[in-house]
C-alpha cells in the first residue's frame, strides 16, 4: 500500500530527480537526492535531504518530508542529471551545455566545477543536450544535434566526438559495457556504439518493425548486459536482448502517453519502474519459478497486456497478466500504480534500495521510503 | 437589474521610476502596454505593466498547484451520486482549499519579515493580508452557503468558529499571562479573560479566572458564583436530541439567573466581574466598551448573537449584521470593501459576494475556485451573462487565461479550460499555439495536450514549426520524425526532395541510417516512398542482385512513383545494367524502358544534370556531360535497342 507518499510542492516543475549513490558496502537507505527544474525563467538544481530521523520542521510535516539543503541557478532547462560520484553532479542543459556541479558538504553549497558551454550545438543555433550517462570519470552525452560526445571529468577538452551519429534527436544513452554504449533516437532506433572502433558508424542498429515510434528512455539490466528496456512516445515498454537481432523480446502496453523514464531496480532487477506524461508511475514486478524474470521468457511472441492505463482517482490498481507463452513455467507480471491519484506528467523517477523519488509537472516531488521490493 | 459601471480603481505601479505615459497601446485584462516618450528626443519606450504580479511569486505557485489538484479532484466527483453523499465531499474539499490557503498565508507572513525583501514589503504584506482574509473567509462562505441548514440552530456555533480563527492571538496572550510569575497581576490578565468570554470559550475563561480567585480568598464566594454561571451556560449542540425549543427554554432560564445576580449586585465589588456578568446578559453598551478586544464589527455581531439571540436563523442574520456594523463603527469611519463582502454574505447574496470579491481581490483565484465549488453545490442560479457562458465559466476562463501567460503555469490552465464546457476549448486552441517551444521535450508535451483533445490543426502547425526548425539545422531525421507525427505528407515530400538534392549534389546518400530504416513511414508520401525504394535499388545493385535491381528500377518508373524530373537519372542508372554481359532486362522490360524514354522526350520534363556515377562503379565510355541533350538520348536509344535485339536473338 502506498501510504506515506505525500506531495511536496516546490514551486518549480521538476524535470529530473536522482538519488545520491550510497556506498555498496553500507546497508543504508539513501537520504539525499538532487532535482533539476525546467520551463522556468530561472531554472535551478537543488539538493534535498530526507534525513534518517526526520528533520524537525513545522508541526504538520510528517517525518521524512524532503528539506532543501542547497540549490544553484542553472542556465537552461535541466534535461538530464546524473551523479558522477558522491560530490559531483553532471547536468545536461537545453542550451547545449554540459555542466558539472560540486556539492560542498561542509558549507552545504553547490558550485559550478566544470562547464562545457556549447558541447551540443547547431552551426547557428543552440541544440539541447538531452541525455547523460556516467562511468566515473567518463561522461557520455547525447543531444538534439545527433552528436555523441565523450568527456572525462577534470579534463577540459572533449575526449571524442562522434559527429552526425544520428540524423534525428538522440534522446537517451546507457552503457552496455565499459566501452560500449547504446542510444535511442526519435525514429525508434537503438544503436550500439563501440568506442574501441574509430569511425562514426554504429556497430549495430535495432528497431521495431512497424511504426517508427520515437524512443525516449532506455535502461540496462543491472546484471545482464545484453538486456535493455526502452520506452517511447506510445507508452509501450519494450524489453530487448541486443544479441538477438531485430525484435524486442517483449512488448507491453504500459502508459497512455510518452514514457519518460524507465529504470530497473539496481539491486533487485525483477522490479522495473516507469513513469509517463499521463501522470502515472508504474511498478512492474515479476515473480516466476525460474531464475530469469518472465518478461525474458517471452521468446519471439509479443504479448500485449490490455489494460486501462489511467489510474482511478484515489486508489492504486494491481493487475496481473500472464504471459502467452507455450512455456509451462508461466511467469507472473504484476503492475502497480504508485501515485495516489492522477497528477500532471511524471517526468522523472529514481529508485535505490527501498526508496523511490519522482518529480512532476505539477511542481511536486513524491518520496516513498517503503517500496515493496 | 442593470449593472452600473463603477470607476476603475487606481492602481499604483510598484516601480519607483515614474514614467509619463503618453498613450495606451493595447490592453487585455492581465497587462497593459503603455508608451512613454524618451528623454529629450530619445527614442520612446513601451512598458508592459503586468497586473497579475502574484503569479510570479514562488509561494503563490504552490497555492496554484495545490488548488489545481483539488479543483481537478472536485470536477471528478461523479454527477450521479445522491446529494447527501456529495455534501460531505464538498465540505472536505472546502477544508482542503482552506488548508492550502493557510499554508500559503503562513509562508507569506514569514517572508514579509525578511529584511532583504524590504522593497517588496508593501506588496508582500498586502498579499499576506489578502491571503489571511481569504483563509478566514473561504470557509465561512462555504459554511453559510453550503453547510448551513436554515432550520437548525447551529448558525451561531459556525460563526463562533469563524470568529475564533480571526482572533487566534488570544491563546498566545493567554499563554504569556499564565507563564508569568503572577498571572493574576499581569496587565493583560483581564483582557484575556474577557476575550475568552466574548468568544464564548467559557472553559478557558474559567481556567484563567481561577488564578484570580486564588489571590482573593475573601471574595471566594463571588468567584464561585461567576464560575458557576459560566459553567452552566447552555450551548446548543446539534448532535444531541435536544430540540431548539428545549434549548431556548433552558437558555432563557439561565439568562434570568444571570440577570438576578446583576440585580442583586452580587458582583458590585469587582468591576471586571460585573462587566463579565453584563456581557453574559448581552448588554450592548458594555460590549461596545470592549471594542478594542473585539476589534471588528463582525466579532461584535457574533458575540451579540451569542448572548442575545443564540438561536438566530440564517434569514435573520443580515438584520443583525447591519445593525451591528452601525453600532460598532463610528459615524465617520467608512466600511472597508471587504466588510461589504461580508454583509453580502450574511444576506446570502452569493452573486454580490462574488462580484465584490472580484473587484476587491487582485486575482481571480479566490473567486474562481469559490464559484466553482458553489456551482457544484448547485447554489448558483445559472443566469447567463451577455455573451452566453455562465458566471462560473466566465471566472474560470479569466483565471486560466491569466495562468496561461505564465511561462510555467500554463499547464495548469489546460485543465481549467477543459472544465469550461462552452468556451474552454476555443480559448485553449488560441492559447496553446502561443506557448514558446524551445526544446523538443516541451513541444512533445504541447502536442500531447492537443492530441488528447483532438486538436489536429494545432498538432499539425506545431509539428510543422518543429520540422522546419530541424530542416534549417539540417536534421533531416528529426524533421521526418515530426512529419510522421503530424501525418504531414507535404512536408515529408519536402524532406525527400532535400535528400534527393543532396544525393544529386554529392553522389551519395546522407543519413543512410534513416533512409535504410524508413519502415512503414515510407508510405506517408510518394516522394518518400520513392526515396526509400531508390535507396533499395542502390543496395540491390551493390549486392549484385542485378535482376532484382532492374525490376525495381523499372517499377519505379512504370508505377509512376518516381518524379518525372528524376527519370533521366533513372534511365542513366539503367545503362550499366544494360551494358552487362548477361542480359538483365527481358524483352518486355526493354520495351517498357523504351516507352519511358519516349515519354520523357515527348513530355515537357527537363532532364536532371549529370551527376557522378561512381556510386554505381560505372564510368561511361563517353563523357555524357559534353553531349548535348538529343544526342544523349540517341545513345540511350541505341543501347536499349541493342539490348533488345540481343534479347530477341536469344529467344
Amino acid at each position: 500500500m502506498m501510504e506515506g507518499i505525500n506531495a511536496k510542492y516546490v514551486s518549480q516543475k521538476i524535470s529530473k530527480t536522482r538519488w545520491r549513490p550510497v556506498s555498496s558496502s553500507s546497508l543504508q537507505q539513501p537520504d539525499i537526492f538532487a532535482t533539476g527544474s525546467w520551463d522556468n525563467e530561472d531554472n535551478k538544481i537543488s539538493i534535498w535531504s530526507i534525513g534518517e530521523n526526520g528533520i524537525s520542521g513545522l508541526d504538520n510535516e510528517f517525518e521524512g518530508d524532503p528539506q532543501l539543503v542547497c540549490e544553484h541557478k542553472h542556465n537552461g532547462d535541466v534535461l538530464d542529471l546524473q551523479f558522477l560520484d558522491q560530490d559531483r553532479i553532471v547536468t545536461a542543459s537545453s542550451t547545449g551545455a554540459v555542466i558539472i556541479f560540486r556539492h560542498h558538504h561542509n558549507s552545504q553549497t553547490l558550485s559550478v566545477s566544470q562547464l562545457w558551454e556549447r558541447a551540443h550545438h547547431y552551426p547557428c543555433d543552440n541544440a539541447p543536450c538531452t541525455g547523460i550517462v556516467c562511468n566515473s570519470p567518463e561522461i557520455v552525452t547525447v543531444g538534439e544535434d545527433g552528436r555523441i560526445i565523450l568527456f572525462r571529468a577534470d579534463q577540459e577538452g572533449v575526449l571524442r566526438t562522434i559527429e552526425n551519429a544520428d540524423s534525428s534527436t538522440i534522446h537517451d544513452v546507457t552503457f552496455l559495457r565499459t566501452t560500449e554504449i547504446l542510444t535511442v533516437n526519435s525514429i525508434g532506433q537503438l544503436k550500439i556504439w563501440d568506442f574501441r572502433q574509430q569511425g562514426n558508424e554504429p556497430s549495430q542498429i535495432l528497431s521495431l518493425t512497424g511504426d517508427r515510434v520515437p524512443l525516449h528512455c532506455v535502461d540496462r539490466h543491472p546484471n545482464q548486459q545484453h538486456i535493455v528496456a526502452t520506452g517511447g512516445q506510445d507508452g509501450m515498454l519494450c524489453i530487448w536482448d541486443v544479441r538477438q537481432g531485430n525484435m524486442p523480446f517483449s512488448l507491453m502496453e504500459a502508459h497512455s502517453a510518452e514514457m519518460w523514464e524507465v529504470h530497473f531496480h539496481p539491486s533487485n532487477p525483477d522490479h522495473l519502474f516507469s513513469c509517463s506524461e499521463d501522470g502515472s508511475l508504474l511498478h512492474w514486478e515479476t515473480s516466476s519459478n525460474s531464475d530469469t524474470p518472465s518478461f525474458l521468457q517471452g521468446g519471439r511472441n509479443t504479448s500485449i497486456v490490455s489494460r486501462s492505463a489511467i489510474a482511478p482517482a484515489g486508489g492504486n490498481q494491481s493487475l496481473i497478466s500472464s504471459w502467452l507463452t507455450g512455456d509451462s513455467s508461466k511467469g507472473r507480471l504484476e503492475t502497480t500504480h504508485m501515485l495516489p491519484s492522477q497528477t500532471l506528467s511524471v517526468n522523472s523517477l529514481d529508485v535505490l534500495g527501498q526508496c523511490l523519488v519522482c518529480g512532476t509537472d505539477g511542481e511536486a516531488i513524491y518520496v516513498n521510503r517503503r517500496v515493496p521490493i | 437589474m442593470e449593472e452600473v459601471d463603477v470607476e476603475p480603481t487606481t492602481t499604483y505601479s510598484h516601480d519607483s521610476n515614474h514614467v509619463k505615459v503618453q498613450s495606451i497601446l493595447l490592453y487585455n485584462p492581465l497587462s497593459l502596454c503603455v508608451s512613454s516618450g524618451g528623454s529629450a528626443g530619445g527614442c520612446p519606450f513601451v512598458h508592459e505593466v503586468r497586473k497579475d504580479e502574484d503569479i510570479y511569486s514562488p509561494i503563490l505557485r504552490k497555492l496554484f498547484n495545490e488548488s489545481h489538484h483539488i479543483f481537478v479532484g472536485l470536477q471528478r466527483i461523479r454527477e450521479d451520486l445522491p446529494s447527501k453523499n456529495k455534501k460531505p465531499q464538498f465540505v472536505s474539499i472546502s477544508k482542503n482549499y482552506r488548508s492550502v490557503i493557510r499554508a500559503c498565508m503562513e509562508e507569506l507572513q514569514q517572508v514579509a519579515g525578511i529584511p532583504s525583501l524590504s522593497t517588496l514589503k508593501g506588496f508582500i504584506s498586502m498579499m499576506s493580508h489578502l491571503s489571511l482574509w481569504c483563509k478566514q473567509n473561504f470557509n465561512i462562505f462555504c459554511t453559510l452557503f453550503v453547510v448551513c441548514d436554515p432550520l437548525a440552530g447551529s448558525l451561531v456555533l459556525h460563526l463562533l468558529d469563524w470568529v475564533r480563527l480571526h482572533k487566534a492571538d488570544v491563546d498566545e496572550k493567554a499563554r504569556e499571562v499564565l507563564a508569568s510569575e503572577s498571572p493574576a497581576e499581569h496587565q493583560a490578565y483581564w483582557d484575556v479573560v474577557i476575550s475568552y468570554v466574548l468568544q464564548g470559550r467559557m472553559d478557558e475563561a474559567r481556567q484563567v479566572l481561577v488564578k484570580q480567585a486564588a489571590l482573593q480568598p475573601a471574595a471566594r464566594v463571588m468567584f464561585k458564583l461567576l464560575d458557576n454561571l459560566l459553567m452552566k451556560m447552555p450551548i446548543f449542540n446539534p448532535g444531541e436530541t435536544q430540540t431548539l425549543t428545549e434549548f431556548d427554554v433552558k437558555w432563557r432560564h439561565w439568562r434570568e439567573e444571570v440577570d438576578h445576580c446583576l440585580q442583586d449586585q452580587s458582583f458590585a465589588s469587582n468591576r471586571h466581574l460585573e462587566d463579565i456578568c453584563k456581557i453574559l446578559v448581552g448588554d450592548e453598551d458594555v460590549l461596545l466598551e470592549y471594542k478594542e478586544l473585539l476589534s471588528t464589527w463582525y466579532h461584535f455581531l457574533v458575540t451579540r448573537l451569542l448572548f442575545s439571540h443564540p438561536t438566530v436563523k440564517p434569514t435573520e442574520l443580515h438584520y443583525y449584521a447591519q445593525s451591528s456594523m452601525h453600532m460598532f463603527l463610528d459615524t465617520r469611519s467608512v466600511p472597508e470593501p471587504l466588510d461589504s463582502i461580508l454583509l453580502a454574505a450574511f444576506e446570502f447574496d452569493i452573486h454580490q459576494v462574488i462580484k465584490d470579491c472580484s473587484i476587491a481581490l487582485n486575482n481571480w483565484w479566490f473567486v474562481g475556485h469559490l464559484t466553482d465549488l458553489l456551482d457544484h453545490c448547485k447554489l448558483l442560479q445559472s443566469h447567463n451573462l451577455h455573451f452566453g457562458s455562465n458566471l462560473r465559466e466566465f471566472l474560470l476562463l479569466e483565471y486560466a487565461s491569466g495562468l496561461f501567460t505564465h511561462h510555467s503555469l500554463w499547464q495548469l490552465a489546460v485543465d481549467y479550460f477543459d472544465h469550461c464546457p462552452e468556451f474552454g476549448r476555443v480559448y485553449l486552441e488560441l492559447q496553446i499555439e502561443r506557448v514558446p517551444l524551445d526544446t523538443e521535450r516541451k513541444a512533445l508535451k504541447v502536442i500531447r495536450i492537443c492530441e488528447q483533445r483532438q486538436m489536429t490543426e494545432q498538432v499539425r502547425s506545431i509539428c510543422k514549426i518543429m520540422a522546419k526548425k530541424a530542416l534549417r539545422n539540417n536534421r533531416l531525421g528529426s524533421a521526418l520524425s515530426w512529419s510522421i507525427r503530424a501525418k504531414d505528407a507535404a512536408f515529408a515530400t519536402l524532406i525527400s526532395e532535400r535528400f534527393l538534392q543532396d544525393y544529386c549534389a554529392k553522389g551519395t546518400f546522407s543519413d543512410l541510417d534513416l533512409i535504410d530504416n524508413l519502415g512503414p513511414a515510407m508510405l506517408l508520401s510518394d516522394r518518400l516512398t520513392f526515396l526509400g525504394k531508390y535507396r533499395e535499388f542502390h543496395r540491390l545493385y551493390g549486392e549484385k542482385r542485378f535482376s532484382d535491381a532492374a525490376k525495381l528500377l523499372l517499377s519505379l518508373m512504370t508505377a509512376k512513383i518516381a518524379p518525372h524530373s528524376f527519370w533521366m537519372t533513372l534511365l542513366t542508372d539503367a545503362l550499366p545494367l544494360l551494358e552487362q554481359k548477361e542480359v538483365i532486362f527481358s524483352a518486355d522490360q526493354t520495351h517498357e524502358l523504351m516507352f519511358c524514354l519516349e515519354e520523357l522526350t515527348s513530355g515537357k520534363s527537363v532532364p536532371t544534370p549529370d551527376r557522378p556515377m561512381q556510386v554505381l562503379g560505372y564510368t561511361p565510355p563517353y563523357p555524357l556531360s559534353n553531349v548535348c541533350f538529343p544526342f544523349n538520348l540517341l545513345i540511350h536509344c541505341f543501347i536499349i535497342c541493342s539490348n533488345l535485339y540481343s534479347c530477341l536473338a536469344r529467344g
